[in-house]
């Protein structure tokens, strides 16, 4: 489903991905690991089409991500759930509508919005909460409400760049509890972190990215240095 | 929030631009005023034959140029002197003694357009009226219809000019306003793109906010020019009685709207745009 050829992303001079290879297929989930700077922001920041590669291919589905137009990435953009160390919520609007906002951008109609928010603020554990606004939550329950906007619109694929950089250990587990659920739902999960335990608990597939390349890429793989 | 020195730089942009539209219309008429006063005067010596004279003017009105003609006789020209000087018993009592009338018979011809005058004083000219015509009048009011119209012209050109470096200057400054705007949200904007929102969805709520401070200015330079042309209205008149500012200005109320905000949005709409396409990068 999502494949990268050779891809490299220079920033000026300094080579921040060389010539990755790699696929993921459908239903995985898969960790990117590695320390900070190694490269891991890259692959995602290229995935989502938030920058272009320098040289090589890559392909999600149909799109050939490098070569969207401006107006063609919120299609892409639809297909992938995006989750941020920094919640990345509104704080003017309340948890209900932090989640329908995924959906009235894509033109949802109300009804189908109120339903769909609904079923997935109780995947979550946050229907309680839904008329919170985003300072009187916990980190962990932003980071629920986080989860709860990037998979309301049944993307293809989450992309989770170090969710738990900000959470206590209790609500780091439940974060990767929540992700492990959504992808036996069916969801492709990606995962970028350097939290070595997550890793090493999960015990699925884990692509180690040093210095700019992709160092190992190994099927219920272990994070060691 | 809507910005007061957005909206007010835009707002006399708008006001010197409908000053240049009323302008252009008192310019206009006073102009039309003028040429509807002037004529062409053929005076014929004492010793021309009448019916030699009405075959001129009758050949004078079968020109394509020519709007009517009129026929003064050399005993209505004497008249008309007398009528002018009755209460004057010197005039009156020299014209009294006179053996011969010594006044010439003259037509006053109008033209359709004031640009026909010249064709129609070359006509004059002509060297087969040679015997009758002794003098036509007509070079003089050209020198100062021409020196009017040029003198319009000239300020017309400066109030485009002015419009057009206000025009800038609101873009700019509108520009400016959409640019905090932009900064402001830039972290909604984020995760809008991040949720796949299309680009008219980001975009909109900028173009939007350019094209109310574009209705804002525009009606509040109406509502300021209301009073202004009421109070001037009475002077104009006095300068051009055949203008009537105040009821052109209740007359094309709607029109002179449109203008405005048509020029007020197009400066909101463009200055959205520039900032959009230069800090919305999505």
């Amino acid at each position: 489903m999502i494949n990268f050829q050779d891809v490299s992303k220079d920033y000026g001079s300094y080579q921040a991905l060389i010539n990755a290879n790699f696929k993921i297929m459908p239903q995985e989930f898969v960790s990117i690991v590695g320390r900070s700077g190694a490269g891991k922001s890259t692959v995602i920041k290229l995935l989502i089409g938030e920058e272009k590669p320098t040289s090589g291919r890559i392909t999600f589905g149909h799109y050939d991500v490098g070569k969207l137009k401006v107006n063609q990435l919120p299609q892409l953009r639809r297909h992938i759930g995006t989750i941020f160390q920094d919640f990345k919520l509104l704080p003017t609007k309340n948890v209900y509508e932090n989640v329908a906002f995924a959906l009235e951008v894509a033109g949802k109609p109300e009804k189908e919005i109120n339903d769909l928010v609904k079923e997935v603020l109780d995947i979550v554990d946050l229907g309680p909460k839904a008329n919170n606004f985003v300072h009187e939550l916990s980190g962990g329950e932003k980071q629920r409400v986080a989860i709860a906007r990037a998979m309301v619109n049944r993307p293809d694929v989450i992309v989770a760049d170090e969710p738990t950089g900000n959470l206590d250990p209790f609500n780091t587990s439940s974060i990767i509890n929540l992700l492990t659920k959504i992808n036996e739902l069916g969801t492709t999960i990606i995962l970028a972190t350097h939290n070595k335990d997550i890793v090493n608990q999960l015990g699925r597939r884990v692509i180690l990215v040093e210095n700019g390349r992709v160092a190992r890429d190994e099927e219920k793989g272990k994070y060691s240095l | 929030m809507i910005s007061v020195a957005t909206l007010t730089v835009m707002l006399l942009a708008l006001l010197v631009f409908s000053s240049l539209i009323i302008f252009n219309v008192v310019a206009v008429s006073a102009l039309n005023s003028i040429q509807e006063k002037i004529d062409i005067s053929v005076y014929f010596k004492t010793t021309a034959p009448e019916d030699e004279i009405l075959r001129i003017k009758q050949s004078l009105e079968g020109l394509n140029e020519v709007k009517n003609v009129n026929y003064v006789s050399r005993d209505r020209a004497l008249e008309i002197f007398k009528e002018k000087h009755a209460s004057d018993a010197a005039i009156t009592q020299a014209v009294n003694e006179l053996e011969t009338n010594p006044l010439e018979a003259s037509l006053n011809i109008k033209a359709n357009d004031p640009g026909n005058y010249s064709v129609i004083a070359s006509y004059l000219n002509n060297d087969s009226l040679k015997d009758y015509v002794d003098k036509v009048s007509y070079a003089q009011n050209q020198v100062v219809i021409d020196r009017l119209a040029s003198i319009i012209n000239v300020s017309r050109q400066a109030g485009v000019g002015l419009t057009a470096i206000l025009a800038i200057v609101a873009v700019l400054v509108v520009f400016n306003t959409i640019l905090l705007a932009i900064y402001s949200n830039r972290e909604s904007i984020e995760i809008m793109r991040l949720v796949g929102a299309s680009n008219m969805f980001i975009r909109g709520p900028y173009i939007i906010e350019g094209i109310i401070y574009g209705t804002i200015s525009a009606t509040l330079c109406m509502a300021i020019l209301f009073p202004v042309v009421y109070f001037i209205s009475p002077y104009v008149k006095i300068f051009i009685p055949d203008m009537n500012l105040l009821s052109y200005f209740t007359s094309h109320f709607f029109q002179l709207f449109a203008y405005q905000l048509l020029f007020g949005v197009g400066i909101g709409i463009i200055s959205s745009f520039i900032a959009i396409r230069r800090y919305l990068r999505i």
